[in-house]
């Protein structure tokens, strides 16, 4: 190869340059080589692709496969690879067609635009329920434990029909599998503690399944048609479990801080509440939480964006370069809620694009509106400086967001 | 204008029925979308073009 970039020049993960950019080099390459290799904790290396286009034509291109069983699968983390467990059977997330369809679509319709808006009146109670505690807490308290987390937890545990009195359990679990930090050992057993307990709860639910949840609702069909396999549903409840509420946390919080420190921007939806959807889809551009969580490995040669990826590499389509090309954005590094964002791919593209996004977007827009309304004097209690951002983590986010109610 | 829906490779994200829930649906039971302006006019016709660039599967198509 030849140009700026060099194999092992770069190597991944790479920091956000701020909290609210992109690493540096994204643009760098994207200007320069958009389609170069980079180096892999493990010492492999896999090509990086960072433009809007590119990422897109990545994506929903069949000859990438999903598939992190596949050796050559990159890998962000050492030890990250799937199936360490044996008993553990894949997710859609790892599946290709002509399995990924199917699997995909017998637990689509419940989360269709309509099934989502038929959750909202009880979203509301949960984000209102969490509003008082907030509003009768005096002083200092951290919207993280007490809006962030709690919300899309609750609902995602009731959706499912898990206990939420057991949410400090996968909490602390997921926290640990998806820190870049933790030793792969720990991660391991993070991974086994959650696993394990689906297992029992399932086997519980499939001796009374009950049509009040989705977990018992796909034991019933699935059974009906002839298709119920155990291990499969215990891995569709820890992917929706563990997708469900750490990417939407982390978006609520952000967004909150967002919209804090660009006051012009929240009276855009102070104002017009009819713009906070709008300008939920600029937040998810803006932020980008999983950035290279769209890793795929080439099952023949493909050509993309002018290069030609052979058969057995890897590739990482890179949803912050993309979400960030001016190319697709007119001023990307600037937030803009009036933009209309939508072709963001900040929930992926292709086949494998978010099951759960009009769940995510209606838990935003619910907490936008019923906080910004409720709390309008709401303020950061902290400087910038000494916000903890997830900086070691698969997913970006924070730890903490201190604020003060009054 | 015709859209033109695949629902073989629909992945059933909704995009669509968010960017016009008067002219795309979505079945109750596996997600996959419906048309129910087959041939849009005006702005349902902008919309239609929105849906397609965004639809994340390539399941939606145009014949102009
Ligand atoms: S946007 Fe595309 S993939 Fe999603 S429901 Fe509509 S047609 Fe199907």
């Amino acid at each position: 190869m030849t140009g700026v970039m060099e194999t092992a020049d770069l190597s991944f993960p790479l920091a956000r340059e701020c909290p609210f950019s992109p690493p540096k080099e994204y643009k760098e390459i994207r200007e320069a080589e958009p389609i170069s290799k980079v180096g892999l904790p493990d010492g492999t290396w896999a090509w990086a692709i960072t433009r809007h286009e590119d990422v897109r034509a990545a994506l929903s291109d069949p000859r990438f496969s999903a598939d992190r069983t596949n050796p050559n699968f990159p890998m962000l983390v050492q030890g990250q690879r799937q199936n360490q467990n044996p008993d553990f059977e894949k997710t859609i997330l790892s599946m290709d067609a002509p399995e990924h369809g199917p699997a995909r679509r017998a637990v689509l319709g419940e989360f269709t635009v309509r099934r989502m808006e038929a959750l909202r009146p009880r979203i509301q109670e949960i984000v209102d329920e969490r509003v008082d505690a907030m509003l009768a807490a005096d002083g200092e308290i951290d919207l993280v434990a007490e809006l962030s987390l709690p919300v899309p937890s609750l609902v995602i545990c009731e959706l499912l029909g898990v206990p939420y009195s057991d949410h400090d359990f996968f909490q602390v679990r997921t926290a640990a599998m998806l820190s870049r930090t933790r030793t792969p050992e720990a991660r391991r057993e993070a991974f086994d503690g959650v696993v394990g307990y689906l297992d029992k709860l399932v086997t519980t639910k499939e001796a009374a399944p009950s049509d009040g949840d989705l977990l018992g609702r796909q034991i019933i069909k699935l059974r009906e048609e002839g298709t119920y396999h155990h291990g499969k549903l215990v891995s569709l409840a820890f992917l929706l479990l563990v997708a469900g509420h750490e990417t939407t946390a982390n978006m609520i919080s952000l967004s909150t801080l967002a919209l804090l420190r660009n006051p012009e921007q929240l009276a855009i939806i102070k104002a017009d509440p009819g713009k906070t959807l709008v300008a939920i889809e600029e937040l998810l551009r803006y932020f980008t939480i999983v950035d290279a969580a769209t890793a795929r490995v080439a099952v023949a040669d493909v050509e993309i964006g002018g290069v030609t990826i052979k058969k057995d590499e890897g590739i990482l389509a890179l949803g912050y370069s993309a979400n960030r090309d001016p190319s697709a954005f007119e001023n990307p590094d600037e937030l803009d809620i009036d933009r209309g964002a939508r072709h963001h791919v900040a929930f992926g593209f292709g086949a494998h694009q978010c099951l759960g996004q009009n769940l995510a977007r209606m838990e935003l827009q619910i907490v936008i509106d019923t906080l910004f309304k409720r709390i309008p004097e709401l303020k950061i209690a902290v400087p910038e400086t000494e916000l903890p951002f997830k900086d070691d983590a698969f997913i970006f986010g924070l730890y903490a967001l201190p604020v003060t109610c009054e | 204008m015709k859209i033109i829906a695949d629902t073989g490779r629909c992945v059933g994200a909704g995009q669509c029925v968010l960017t016009d829930p008067e002219v795309f649906d979505q079945t109750e039971d596996d997600g996959t979308v419906i048309v129910l302006v087959s041939e849009p006019m005006g702005a349902a016709a902008d919309h239609a073009r929105d849906a397609v660039h965004i639809c994340p599967s390539q399941a939606l198509s145009l014949v102009e």
